[in-house]
């Protein structure tokens, strides 16, 4: 008996821990898999923060053909008014440079009737329309019935960036978590790793379990990192508890490992298991309300969409991150992910072949 | 495991009896019976598609049979599963372990495997991959690799170890440094079944050879006694380039068991090399045909296999 046999072992030498350490090994030696699941999803946060961050009220710019209307025009704070000659002004509104432009009527009654040419389909044409008639009124004269006051709500957490933070932490654990997995047991397959590891004595169910444990070891970075950048760059709040987040990202973690899994129980190439993925990654991409709310497609497919786990998890982010919603609140959401983690796990098993 | 282990009945590692395994229409393994007795390094020789690694796969229970009975380590699959597999150690033809893994920790995964066995460093130690303890799998070389599989097949401390082409691919060098390990192995008393193409390695390496071809078993028995059993010692191989030869005049010559022309080449099994070759210069000789190439070897596997069945082991 060689002089290592039967002494006693470490907690390292466990093969459940063996195997997570090959993941992480795995992980942090490909370079490449580090950018796509940490550095992409933030830099993609970054680009969408700042294209939809929320500008200070746009001023429209308008044509005006007198100096009688320029004047009467920039009494509007939020008209931008140029003085030009009528036919310039004419192109400025064909080419889109100016919103609208105001001349005096041609047949020069006597009361001062004013033109405004503009394209009524443009929201921006039918907005200036609506300024520069208000100002003109008011500089001839007209008296406002009822005054009004402004009070200008701009809160965090109703802006689009908020929406959007939620949306990507959800898409980032879906791919996260379906590609790791995916890629690595196909991989395997491919070069009957597999094979060689189940003519081992290795519980087999280990293997399918060091996938859920090393997604779990890496959830906090899958979360953390883009709800930190969130909060840090763009103000994006955290109302509700951090325990029923950290829960929420679990059960969908798990879920989509699972999920993971089960896409990759049978296939044999790379390419097979890129496809499979997305077809089933990039529907949920669009349906489950990443970029835009998914109340914008119609009723009858909304129940399709609420019953999708990208959704669900999304959901439950947004109501957990935005309105401060506590686990009971979630219990829709926690139900179709428990569902989805059930079944796919429970098929996998069935399905799976390790040659 | 509390209470006495029983002892194994029979003497014999692996006894398979009648197995037999089809894939759609092809008949992969046809009838086959085996007995790889404790101690011994049994060879399952044969060309490729012969049905070896089939056969293997099946014993190591990977792959289930259609019919036929294999009893392992005087257990079975069907109940013993997972203390078979404690006991086995296995090489699969061609697996690519983890690359990005290093030696080390590969041979630590394998080693969690079992319950008992040496440690990953003695492992390392005795395929002699030791400069490469932590060099990533993914740069060894392709006889470094099949060592690492062959150290896989050892931190379980097998009682039978399950080697399918083990020197596959390698060129010379790498072959003859797994050989030496392998005889290591058998020096130790270690159990192998082993499979090749090689009739060279069948030669050097096992005790015991059966031949496989197109699924079934076509001799069985020591190399002695397989080439003893052709009753042809020696070989005789010439080439008279390409001149004209009256071939069955060099078959009747004495002591010539066969002649067989092969492009270009005449292939004579002989029994007496002492008689046969002055026999056969004098019958060139008298034919007028130069000799461009003359060769003569004792018979060998390859011969036997050429006998049995017309073709060369390495014919696909």
């Amino acid at each position: 008996m060689s002089e290592a046999s039967k002494s006693r072992r470490s907690f390292t030498d466990h093969a459940l821990v063996q195997l997570t350490l090959m993941r992480m090994r795995e992980f942090i030696r490909e370079p490449e898999a580090l950018f796509w699941s940490m550095i992409f999803p933030l830099a993609l946060a970054a680009g969408l923060g700042i294209a939809f961050r929320n500008r200070p009220p746009e001023v429209l710019k308008i044509a005006a053909v007198t100096p009688r209307l320029a004047e009467a025009l920039r009494q509007e704070k939020l008209l931008d008014v140029m003085q030009l000659p009528p036919q310039l002004a004419e192109q400025f509104v064909r080419t889109g440079k100016v919103a609208l432009a105001a001349e005096p009527a041609a047949d020069g009654s006597p009361n001062g009737s004013i033109v405004y040419r503009y394209d009524d389909t443009n929201p921006e044409g039918r907005q200036a329309k609506m300024l520069a008639d208000q100002a003109i009124q008011r500089a001839s004269g007209r008296q406002d019935p009822v005054t009004g006051s402004d009070q200008i709500m701009r809160e965090p957490g109703s802006r689009y960036i908020d929406f959007l933070i939620p949306g990507l932490i959800g898409m980032g654990i879906m791919g996260n978590s379906m590609w790791g997995p995916g890629f690595a047991i196909v991989d395997a397959r491919r070069k009957k790793l597999l094979k060689r590891i189940v003519a081992t004595p290795m519980p087999k169910h280990y293997y399918l379990l060091s996938f859920l444990l090393w997604r779990m070891i890496l959830l906090p970075v899958d979360v953390g990192v883009p709800l930190v950048f969130g909060a840090w760059v763009f103000g994006v709040p955290l109302r509700g508890s951090l325990m029923t987040l950290a829960g929420v990202s679990l059960l969908a973690t798990l879920a989509f490992t699972a999920g993971g899994v089960l896409l990759a129980s049978r296939v044999r190439t790379i390419e097979a298991g890129s496809g499979l993925m997305n077809l089933t990654m990039v529907p949920m991409w669009i349906l489950s309300g990443v970029f835009f709310s998914s109340q914008r497609f119609p009723d009858l497919v909304q129940p399709v969409i609420k019953a999708l786990p990208l959704t669900a998890a999304i959901d439950a982010l947004r109501a957990n991150m935005l309105q401060g919603a506590g686990l009971a609140q979630m219990a829709p959401q926690a139900g179709v992910l428990g569902v989805w983690l059930v079944v796919c796990f429970g098929l996998a098993l069935r399905l799976f072949r390790w040659r | 495991m509390p209470g006495p282990m029983q002892e194994p009945q029979s003497k014999a590692a692996l006894c398979v009896r009648n197995l037999r395994k089809a894939y759609k229409d092809v008949v992969a393994v046809n009838g086959v019976d085996l007995e790889v007795l404790s101690g011994e390094c049994f060879g399952l020789l044969g060309p490729n598609g012969a049905g070896k690694t089939t056969t293997i796969e099946i014993c190591e229970g990977l792959t289930e049979a259609d019919s036929g009975e294999v009893e392992v380590l005087g257990l079975r699959w069907s109940s013993d599963a997972p203390a078979l597999r404690q006991k086995l150690g296995i090489q699969l033809q061609d697996t690519q372990l983890a690359e990005k893994l290093t030696v080390l920790e590969t041979l630590r995964l394998f080693r969690s495997f079992f319950h008992q066995g040496p440690g990953a460093e003695e492992a390392i130690r005795m395929v002699q991959l030791d400069e490469k303890r932590d060099a990533r799998v993914g740069a060894l070389s392709g006889g470094q690799k099949q060592r690492l599989a062959l150290a896989c097949a050892l931190v379980g401390d097998p009682d039978l170890l399950f080697l399918d082409e083990p020197t596959t691919g390698l060129d010379p060098q790498a072959r003859r440094q797994l050989w030496y390990l392998i005889e290591e192995f058998k020096a130790a008393g270690r159990t192998i079944l082993l499979t090749t193409h090689y009739m060279d390695e069948a030669e050097r390496l096992c005790g015991r050879v059966a031949i496989m071809d197109h699924g079934k078993i076509i001799a069985q028995g020591t190399p002695r006694e397989l080439i003893a059993s052709i009753g042809v010692e020696h070989v005789v191989e010439f080439s008279a380039g390409s001149s004209s030869l009256d071939l069955a005049g060099i078959g009747g010559m004495a002591g010539v068991r066969d002649v067989r022309g092969e492009n270009g080449n005449v292939l004579l099994q002989v029994t007496e090399l002492h008689r046969a070759v002055p026999a056969l210069l004098n019958e060139l000789g008298r034919q007028g045909v130069p000799l461009t190439e003359l060769r003569t070897h004792s018979a060998t596997l390859e011969d036997v296999f050429v006998h049995l069945t017309g073709r060369h082991l390495r014919d696909e």
